[in-house]
């Protein structure tokens, strides 16, 4: 019940007095309450929990991330230059 | 799939693996909190791939494993009557009552719909007028903000025939009573990410200081969980105890502030009796007293019950990660996931059901 699935906002729009949308899961279109979120516009990336999403992906957080995880992974090859990944 | 794929890359896990190794010293145990999180280390493979010294226990975050089978009792006699449509989150139809679960409720011409969303409840109230509409609102702080907002429409809206059964529980309260148990293992945690995606993790540094454990927030896909163990194990190793974020992209310190205001307008802390576990104070939500009137267990009075666990069922240890799912004598036995005798063997997050569908009672054995 707490596995939240990230996917893509491709409309956002209102119903009564919630903002919703239509999210994007790889090729499923599913609607979504975007009221957590308002700041979350259409082509940036939302965890959706039963539904509402959470939080909008922060898209440099995630690079700075992984740019980090790859110089780790770099400085290990440059340590062990013969082992075959 | 972006944000899936690249935390699953098989280099990046190696490396990760490579680093553990590399400063860990001596054996250490971490506690898991989230029974997501429990899954997806076994189901790719990681708590195998970890070094000997690194022990994962499995913690209490399995909402449908906590909820109190008086709670499920008095969910199920609700679902059974005539004049309600009962919905609720699939998770929950096959964990078993007393004496049948909400499949069987339904079997026998009871009403029972499984709903995505609690939104969904609130347009099947107003779809059926003259049916009574109940959610089973259960859950940690991840499912809250949208079971407070089902609520809160339900009255900005006028819809009088929804109501809710409420059985909400937090994180944090059971965090605390794990480590202040005499039995108590656990000597970091990697906090629950989605949870903290809701609740940020303000909560936690005061907890950390307390008890002296490192606590980190973890997410879910494999580079995520190894860097919540890197992270956890550093701290360990260099003598710290802080709360750390592992889960940049998705967690802020002070989380989802609009979904924090929702909650807080319709839900209030109250005590609550976790499966297994027993009382934890303030350990929960229930509805405010503006919005009682939505209380499905006021509204259909179905009186006190009485209940009587399994015997031979020791989820509540396996639920403070005091015992493994294969230390129970029961497991795989008497119980299975088609015959369970508790709820972690039913849940799809519970730590019984994980062990079983994974095979690790071999690994467990082994190491």
């Amino acid at each position: 019940m707490c596995l939240s699935i990230p996917g893509k906002i491709t409309e956002v729009y209102e119903d009564g007095s919630l903002i919703m949308g239509k999210v994007d899961f790889g090729g499923v279109l599913k609607e979504v309450c975007l009221d957590y979120v308002p700041e979350a516009q259409t082509g940036q990336y939302v965890l959706i929990h039963v539904g509402f999403a959470i939080s909008v992906l922060d898209e440099d957080e995630a690079m700075a991330r992984m740019d980090l995880l790859r110089e780790i992974e770099s400085f290990e090859e440059e340590l062990n230059p013969d082992e075959i990944r | 799939m972006k944000y899936v794929d690249e935390y699953r890359d098989p280099a990046q896990v190696k490396s990760l693996l490579e680093e553990i190794a590399k400063i860990v010293s001596r054996p250490w145990t971490l506690m898991e909190i989230c029974g997501g999180q429990t899954h997806a280390f076994l189901h790719h493979g990681l708590d195998d791939m970890l070094p000997g010294e690194i022990e994962l226990v499995h913690g209490p975050g399995c909402p449908v494993c906590v909820t109190p089978l008086e709670q499920i009792d008095r969910a199920l006699a609700i679902a059974a009557r005539p004049e309600v449509i009962f919905t609720s989150y699939g998770d929950m139809l096959r964990v078993p009552g007393s004496t049948v679960d909400l499949f069987n409720v339904r079997a026998k011409g009871g009403d029972v719909r499984v709903v995505y969303s609690p939104l969904e409840s609130l347009k099947i109230a107003q779809a059926n007028p003259d049916k009574q509409v109940v959610f089973f609102a259960i859950g940690f702080e991840t499912t809250a903000p949208a079971n407070a907002m089902a609520v809160l429409q339900a009255q900005k809206q006028n819809i009088k025939n929804f109501s809710v059964v409420v059985s909400h529980v937090c994180v944090p309260p059971a965090m605390e009573a794990i480590l202040s148990s005499k039995h108590n293992r656990v000597q970091a945690y990697l906090a629950a990410g989605h949870v903290c995606a809701v609740m940020g993790y303000h909560e936690y540094p005061p907890i950390a200081e307390k008890y002296k454990v490192p606590i980190v927030v973890t997410g879910f896909e494999p580079v995520d969980l190894l860097r919540g163990v890197l992270t956890a194990i550093k701290q360990l190793e260099a003598g710290k105890a802080e709360v750390e974020n592992a889960y940049e992209r998705a967690v802020t310190l002070e989380g989802n502030l609009p979904a924090q205001k929702v909650i807080n307008t319709v839900l209030q802390p109250v005590d609550r009796k976790w499966r297994g576990i027993g009382m934890i104070p303030k350990s929960g939500w229930g509805l405010r007293p503006e919005f009682e009137s939505f209380d499905a267990e006021t509204r259909f009075s179905v009186g006190e019950i009485v209940t009587q666990e399994s015997p031979l069922c020791i989820a509540g240890e396996i639920l403070q990660g005091i015992q493994k799912p294969p230390q129970c004598s029961a497991f795989g036995k008497e119980c299975t996931p088609s015959t369970p005798l508790g709820a972690p063997m039913v849940s799809a997050e519970g730590a019984c059901s994980a062990y079983y569908r994974y095979h690790r009672e071999a690994v467990f054995h082994e190491r």
